[in-house]
C-alpha cells in the first residue's frame, strides 16, 4: 500500500537542455576522449543534467537519486566551473584527482548498475594526469 | 473501494502539494557563494567597531584551527571531527565588511574554499582529515596576511608529507609538533616563516 501511494509522489528532475558557457568543458579545452569520459562516469551527478536510468521512475529509487544527485553537485558541480574561484578550482582539482586515485569515484553503487562508467586504469591515468596539468597551470 | 480511491488520491494529491511547496526552497542551481550575503548584510555604521570586531574574528579562527592543529597532533580523529565542525561555523561568522573591495573578494574566495575543507575535516577519517588541513592551513596563511595577528604566529613545514609533496601549517609555539603524522614523527619539521 505505502509502495503504491509513494509512487505519486514527484521529484524535481535534474535535467537541463543547454550547456551554461560556466562548464568545465567550456572553460578548459578538454580533448575530446576525457570529455566523453568525464560526461559518462561523472556528469550524471556532477551536472544540471543527469541522464536518468529506468529504475528513476520507480520510488523510493527515485528518491535516492535525487539525495545523491544534490549531494554530488553540492561538493562538485562541473557546469558552474567558472564560477569557481582559482583557489576553490585548486581544491576542487585536488580531490578529483584523490577520488579517482582511490577508487573513491564514480561510487560502486553507481557503477553497479552503469557499467560504462567504470574508469580502466588508463582511463584513471589520462584522467588524473590532465587534472594534475589543469591544477598546475592555475597555480 | 470508491472511497480507497478517494484516499488514496487525496494523499498523493497532499503530498504533491507539500512537494511542490518544499522544493521551491532547494534550489538547483544554488550559487557557489553561501557565505557573502551573511557578510554583506552587516550594518556599517560604526567603523572603529568593525575594525575591531574583525581582528577578533580573525583570532578566533585561528584559535579555533590551532585547537584542530592540535587534535591531529594527538591523531584524534573524533576531536578533529568536531572541531572541524567548530572552525566552519567560526569562519561563516568572519565579518569582512571594514575591508576594501578587494580584500573583501580575496577573503570571500578564502573563507569559501576553508569552510568547504573544515566541513570535510568534520566528516572523515584521520588521512582525509590531514589532507584537508594542508589547504586549509594556506587559507588560514592566506587570510592572516591579509588581516594581520596581534599574536606571534609560526610557519612550519614538514617536508616528508604526502611522499615528500611537503606540508606547511601554523602554530603559537616554535617547538615543532607535527600534526601530519602525529607521534609517529611528532618532531619532523622546521619553522619557516614568523608572522607577527
Amino acid at each position: 500500500m505505502a509502495l503504491i501511494v509513494i509512487q505519486f509522489f514527484p521529484i524535481t528532475l535534474n535535467e537541463s537542455d543547454t550547456v551554461p558557457q560556466s562548464d568545465f568543458m567550456v572553460e578548459n579545452q578538454v580533448p575530446a576522449t576525457i570529455k566523453n569520459r568525464l560526461q559518462v562516469s561523472c556528469y550524471d551527478c556532477h551536472s544540471n543534467n543527469t541522464d536518468y536510468p529506468w529504475y528513476s521512475k520507480i520510488q523510493p529509487a527515485a528518491w535516492y537519486l535525487e539525495d545523491h544527485i544534490q549531494e554530488g553537485k553540492d561538493e562538485l558541480n562541473f557546469n558552474e566551473w567558472a564560477e569557481y574561484s582559482d583557489r576553490r578550482k585548486n581544491s576542487k582539482l585536488r580531490s578529483i584527482i584523490s577520488q579517482i586515485e582511490e577508487d573513491k569515484m564514480p561510487l560502486d553503487s553507481y557503477t553497479l548498475i552503469h557499467k560504462d562508467a567504470i574508469l580502466s586504469d588508463e582511463d584513471k591515468r589520462v584522467i588524473i594526469d590532465y587534472m594534475k596539468a589543469l591544477k598546475d597551470s592555475l597555480e | 473501494m470508491k472511497t480507497v480511491k478517494r484516499i488514496i488520491g487525496t494523499m498523493a494529491l497532499a503530498a504533491i502539494m507539500v512537494l511542490t511547496v518544499s522544493c521551491k526552497d532547494g534550489n538547483k542551481n544554488e550559487p557557489a557563494a553561501p557565505m557573502s550575503n551573511e557578510m554583506h548584510q552587516e550594518s556599517m555604521d560604526d567603523k572603529d567597531n568593525m575594525a575591531m570586531n574583525d581582528n577578533q574574528d580573525a583570532k578566533a579562527i585561528l584559535q579555533d584551527y590551532f585547537k584542530l592543529k592540535d587534535a591531529l597532533v594527538e591523531t584524534n580523529n573524533d576531536k578533529a571531527k568536531q572541531l572541524g565542525a567548530t572552525l566552519a561555523s567560526t569562519l561563516g561568522s568572519f565579518d569582512a565588511s571594514s575591508y576594501s573591495d578587494n580584500e573583501q573578494q580575496e577573503l570571500k574566495d578564502i573563507l569559501e574554499d576553508a569552510i568547504e575543507h573544515a566541513e570535510h575535516i568534520s566528516e572523515s577519517d584521520m588521512a582525509h582529515q590531514r589532507e584537508h588541513f594542508k589547504i586549509l592551513s594556506k587559507d588560514v596563511t592566506d587570510m592572516v596576511a591579509i588581516t594581520g595577528t596581534e599574536m606571534k604566529i609560526y610557519e612550519q613545514f614538514c617536508p616528508m608529507y604526502k611522499n615528500n609533496e611537503g606540508g606547511a601549517w601554523l602554530s603559537m609555539n616554535e617547538e615543532i609538533r607535527n600534526p601530519y603524522f602525529g607521534d609517529k614523527m611528532l618532531k619532523c619539521g622546521k619553522v619557516q616563516r614568523e608572522i607577527n
